[in-house]
């Protein structure tokens, strides 16, 4: 049985925030009496996340999505409830914890600007007190893994956002963490960079079994690394559970859209009983139940002259869309 | 505390920045002559007090200027590593960047102290060094172990209390976010360093003594090199220093706590 790495019990975590009216009125009495207000921006959330598994958080701007990571690798303090991290209370950030972790945030980096990313991860290399030979053999390692060779050897002001990230994660992995806590990673990445990240991280999860906590905004992100989603909605928890069975719930049908031969075998597929979505001459557009879709489709191509068949998935992005502005989803 | 693992980081840190710094190498050369025009400007603006004064606070022109010395000497190290470091810790918070070095397995306070370096606060340093070789053969001090023994004591708390004091305005940014003016107000009071505790009036000399004590900083280790020093203020220079060592250490651990990082 695979055991629990994080274990999270009726966590919730309240900030001290201060609110300004506009003006100059506003500023002056701002200025001279702030009004705080604690706000609570997570309540009361519960999940466990298993050695090797991929979790993907979604949610809004502003949900809680970061600050869970945050608490998650031990950089903010819990208001109430308990975290257990690979055995570790997080926010003691002992030694041997931290040497089993990492944060990786798409905004900000690490990297020393004016040198070249070598530099840095020897330097990493050091605080992780690595040797010399063995960060030498992660570097070429994890950089034939990045597929990064000539940008190591660059300043890191002159290379690209898509090196610079590959070379972020080289810093952040150099010491071989068991948990990556991955905060929106692909963030103003082109299409490439993005794939080769996510192909990248697929790649790392498989090799070493390494536990991926991941946010982020891009959907292929989520839908092509994780099977797993944690949802939050204004700091609680909407759903927990797999992707698939969500996407499923929330999109139950299915669009075909037929090319008959003729609009005579239009017609005739019109009126046999299916959900028909709109009609133009020989093309016809048939909504139809997951539950039922292999079977309808069989009916299809066996008793009507088709010529062609196109199958419509709903957009995720939009379906996930969905679940940002909902409370709770039962499946 | 392993200490042959912070002393390897170190090294690296060492290494990094020197590199870093060495990308610009017009920005060392300002800085090169910066240091010199400002030791030049400080001797002089001495010079025009003692002009019409043979002694200022019972101070003459050739012992001001082992206080002069000893400011530049402290000038520089506070040039070469508080400067370049401590105001990091205000861009760290602001832009959130703490969160990195807090996931370190290393401790949080020295890398911040430590991490970077100005290569042209050294040449403050040598500077400082060479004119208190100057003061010390122009008042013809004599060098022996006691002498070498108290003026390294006294040297090496008025770093930690100047460490002290940058590191506790700088911790405050946890809270306030932005601190630069602190930092200013900081710097400006340290130019008083560059005078005689004695030549200010007695509320100001209170002031600089109890409240922000600049003048520990600068005066007692002159007068350990003039040999008129007391050993009373030797030995509350010592405890605060180790005050201001430990309170910033503190200070920062449970400023830490109330660190809520950056949003993204």
């Amino acid at each position: 049985m695979v055991k629990n790495i994080i274990d999270v019990r009726n966590l919730s975590k309240s900030f001290d925030i201060s609110s300004k009216e506009p003006g100059l009125k506003g500023t002056i009495k701002h200025f001279f009496r702030r009004q705080t207000k604690s706000l609570k921006v997570i309540k009361d959330i519960s999940f466990e996340i298993k050695e090797g598994e991929i979790v993907g958080f979604l949610g809004a701007n502003g949900a809680g999505k970061t600050t869970i990571l945050k608490m998650l690798c031990g950089l903010i303090y819990p208001s109430e409830g308990s975290i257990l991290v690979s055995g570790y209370l997080p926010f003691r950030r002992k030694e041997n914890f931290l040497k089993n972790i990492t944060l990786i945030m798409g905004q900000k980096q690490q990297l020393i600007w004016d040198l070249p990313p070598i530099e840095s991860f020897y330097l990493n290399a050091s605080i992780y007190d690595l040797d010399k030979f063995e960060a030498k053999k992660r570097i070429k390692k994890l950089s034939e893994m990045l597929e990064i060779d000539e940008e190591l050897f660059i300043p890191v002001r002159k290379l690209s956002l898509g090196q610079r990230m590959k070379s972020e994660l080289l810093a952040a992995l150099i010491h071989e963490p068991n948990i990556l806590f991955l905060d929106e990673p692909t963030l103003g990445l082109d299409i490439n960079a993005q794939r080769n990240l996510r192909k990248f991280l697929q790649k790392y999860n498989k090799e070493t079994n390494a536990t991926i906590c991941l946010t982020s905004h891009y959907m292929k992100d989520i839908t092509s690394l994780c099977k797993r989603v944690i949802c939050v909605h204004e700091g609680e928890i909407s759903y927990d559970g797999k992707l698939d069975l969500l996407l499923k719930k929330l999109s139950p049908v299915k669009e075909i859209l037929v090319v008959c031969c003729s609009e005579k075998d239009a017609i005739k597929l019109e009126n046999s009983g299916f959900t028909v979505k709109n009609k133009i001459k020989n093309e016809i557009t048939i909504k139809i139940e997951n539950n039922s879709f292999t079977s309808s489709l069989k009916t299809i191509l066996n008793n009507f002259d088709i010529k062609d068949l196109y199958i419509n998935e709903p957009p995720v992005d939009e379906i996930i869309g969905k679940i940002l502005v909902k409370k709770s989803y039962d499946i | 505390m392993n200490l042959r693992k912070y002393l390897k980081v170190y090294t690296k840190f060492l290494h990094t920045s020197l590199a870093s710094e060495l990308e610009y190498k017009t920005n060392i050369l300002i800085d090169l002559i910066t240091a010199i025009l400002s030791l030049i400007g400080s001797i002089f603006l001495l010079s025009i007090f003692y002009q019409n004064n043979k002694s200022i606070g019972g101070w003459e022109f050739e012992e001001a200027l082992i206080i002069q010395g000893i400011y530049t000497i402290l000038n520089g190290i506070t040039n070469t590593w508080f400067n370049p470091n401590l105001t990091e810790i205000v861009k760290h918070i602001r832009e959130g960047t703490l969160d990195f070095v807090l996931l370190k397995p290393i401790d949080s306070q020295f890398f911040i102290s430590l991490k970077k370096i100005n290569p042209s606060g050294f040449l403050e340093i040598i500077l400082g060094f060479c004119l208190l070789l100057i003061c010390m053969i122009i008042n013809q001090i004599n060098i022996n172990l006691s002498f070498l023994c108290l003026s390294l004591i006294t040297m090496i708390c008025s770093i930690f209390i100047l460490y002290g004091l940058w590191f506790f305005i700088c911790t405050t940014t946890i809270w306030f976010v932005k601190t630069w003016n602190a930092i200013e107000v900081l710097r400006s009071f340290l130019y008083i360093g560059r005078f005689p505790l004695d030549s200010f009036s007695f509320t100001l000399r209170i002031f600089f003594s109890v409240f922000i004590p600049i003048a520990f900083i600068t005066t007692i280790p002159s007068e350990v090199f003039l040999g008129v020093y007391q050993l009373w203020k030797i030995l509350l220079e010592v405890a605060v220093a180790t005050v201001f060592l430990m309170t910033s250490r503190k200070f920062w651990l449970f400023a830490l706590k109330s660190y809520s990082s950056a949003s993204s």
